[in-house]
């Protein structure tokens, strides 16, 4: 039991009269990489931004990194790691300000900065580019190099909202290799994206539809569930179902 | 008979060459697409051709008429939709349409059956902010806005980023009736998977053209054996199939791995090979290109 990272249990959020989330249940593994798919305004972002102590609740419950997300937000946001596809490092800093900045906002010891963040430009291949203003990168560098930040304070989870769009194919390609590499070590990556081939790369997935969770299993499991031949498949027949704007 | 004519164009902000001797030319009532990721010079090609931007060197004809000398007329003849929601946010949908109509001299009931299409699924929220709609909302607004003057070329640029899977299908749907209806579209977009949609299509990377045509051509110019391999554990198997001998270039793709090599593969001696190293459920069949296959050939071809 103790492999479960994240447990979330009739997990609602309401906004006014609107219910953003509606009492939604699943957990993730620990080193499991967990697709988070749906619609615009579905309710991914609302989740999000509870599970990593973001927003309060409105019912249920929620447990990240073994603290619960209503009480204890602090606590999680420090076993965490978080990076968006708009916003994730300063364009006008450098990179390795920015490597700084957010070693520090981690609290980590400048010596482990240093140690951490040289073995990270290493790995990166990005040593040139140290003394660089971040706004200056090809965004897919940047994507990469937030992922990094992100992992930077060796958090058990990282949040990746959207983190490729609109990298190019090969790049968007390496961006999951990495992801790949950190989840064999125990990492779990919980990542949400709009493009439906990526949602076969995770473990397992999970799609909102209207504030509820009507698909959670791996990708093989819900083609087979729902007879279709693509994640993009069963998507689309979750999403028709139930449209309004 | 091409509408649009880009010649020897060329871009450059600061150091950075966003576009790189660019020649290409669209077709009166084509779907063209310019294919390509963040950073490629999608919106800055946008911008000159919808007349905001002059470019450094080179020149582009809408209808014949230059895009620095008479921007004056091409403005009058184009619907422009920028990447970025571009409307009032603090006027109403409808404000903002009747808006987008005077300055083109016309109003919302003279083409309204242009736009009827589109603009009924938001006229129920006609009263509403454009601030406070969905993104969804605010794309259909956006578009009804481009069209209310019934251009003759229609520049989209980017409309279905971040947009997810089910509005993209529709908002295709949409453009394909507008085709049908005589207009010229030009497209861009970061997703591959949508070059399907256009009649054809450029392939941009770095400020350059790295392809034009259809998109069946492009695929069809995809020339080395290419197999869908499968195997448990996923990240283990593309680092096995890296390593061989005979791979070109291995890379996730959907739900199976993408492998590329020289010579049509023994895949039954592969398939061993795999299971060799403990790796189970192995699975490969040859496949066929699509277009993000020639655009990672073709990326890597372009950057030696």
């Amino acid at each position: 039991m103790d492999d479960k990272v994240i447990i979330v249990d009739d997990l609602l959020r309401t906004f006014g009269s609107f219910t953003a989330v509606d009492h939604i249940t699943f957990d993730v593994k620990k080193g499991e990489i967990f697709g988070f798919l749906g619609a615009n305004g579905a309710g991914k972002t609302t989740t999000m931004k509870m599970l990593t102590g973001l927003l309060s609740l409105s019912g249920g419950k929620a447990t990240v990194a073994g603290f619960d997300v209503q009480h204890n937000p602090e606590k999680v946001k420090k076993r965490i790691g978080y990076m968006s596809q708009k916003f994730a490092l300063y364009d006008d800093l450098s990179v390795w300000e920015n490597i700084r900045f957010y070693g520090g906002v981690y609290g980590l010891q400048n010596s482990e900065i240093k140690e951490r963040g040289e073995a990270m430009l290493e790995k990166l291949n990005f040593g040139d580019v140290r003394d660089q203003m971040i706004g200056s990168l090809p965004l897919g560098w940047k994507q990469k190099l937030a992922f990094s930040v992100a992992l930077l304070h060796q958090p058990g989870i990282v949040f990746l909202d959207e983190p490729t769009g609109g990298v190019d194919p090969v790049t968007r390609r390496q961006f999951w290799e990495m992801i790949y590499e950190v989840a064999e070590t125990g990492t779990t990556v919980f990542v949400t994206t709009h493009y439906m081939d990526e949602a076969e790369y995770c473990d397992r997935i999970g799609i909102m539809v209207a504030g509820k969770l009507p698909a959670l299993d791996t990708p093989a499991k819900l083609k087979q569930q729902f007879d279709a031949d693509s994640v993009d498949g069963v998507f689309v027949q979750l999403a028709r179902g139930k449209q309004k704007e | 008979m091409s509408i649009i004519e880009v010649h020897n164009v060329r871009k450059t902000f600061e150091s950075i060459v966003a576009l790189d001797k660019m020649n290409v030319s669209v077709e009166k009532g084509e779907i063209f697409g310019f294919i390509g990721p963040d950073g490629a010079g999608k919106s800055t090609l946008f911008r000159i051709l919808a007349t905001l931007m002059v470019p450094d060197e080179g020149k582009a004809t809408m209808m014949d008429y230059d895009t620095v000398k008479d921007y004056r007329e091409i403005r009058q003849h184009i619907g422009y939709m920028p990447g970025r929601f571009s409307l009032y946010t603090d006027l109403s949908v409808e404000e903002n349409l009747r808006f987008f109509a005077h300055i083109y001299g016309t109003n919302i009931e003279e083409h309204y059956d242009w736009i009827k299409d589109i603009y009924d699924q938001i006229a129920p929220f006609k009263k509403r902010r454009a601030g406070d709609l969905s993104g969804g909302m605010k794309q259909k607004l956006a578009l009804s806005c481009a069209l209310i003057h019934k251009p003759d070329v229609l520049l989209l640029d980017e409309p279905t980023t971040g947009v997810d899977a089910v509005s993209r299908r529709e908002f295709w749907q949409v453009l394909q009736r507008l085709k049908n209806e005589g207009l010229t579209i030009v497209v861009s977009t970061p997703y591959m998977d949508e070059a399907s949609q256009c009649d054809r299509v450029a392939l941009i990377q770095d400020g350059h053209l790295m392809a034009v045509d259809t998109p069946l051509s492009i695929t069809r110019k995809f020339e080395k054996p290419l197999y869908a391999v499968a195997g448990t554990p996923r990240y283990f198997t593309l680092q096995q199939v890296r390593s061989w001998g005979e791979t070109v270039r291995a890379y996730p793709f959907g739900e199976r791995l993408h492998l590329v090599t020289d010579e049509p593969a023994d895949t039954e001696e592969l398939i061993r090979r795999l299971e060799m190293v403990g790796i189970t459920d192995v699975v490969m069949d040859s496949a066929s290109p699509t277009i993000e296959d020639a655009f990672i050939a073709l990326m890597e071809h372009h950057h030696g």
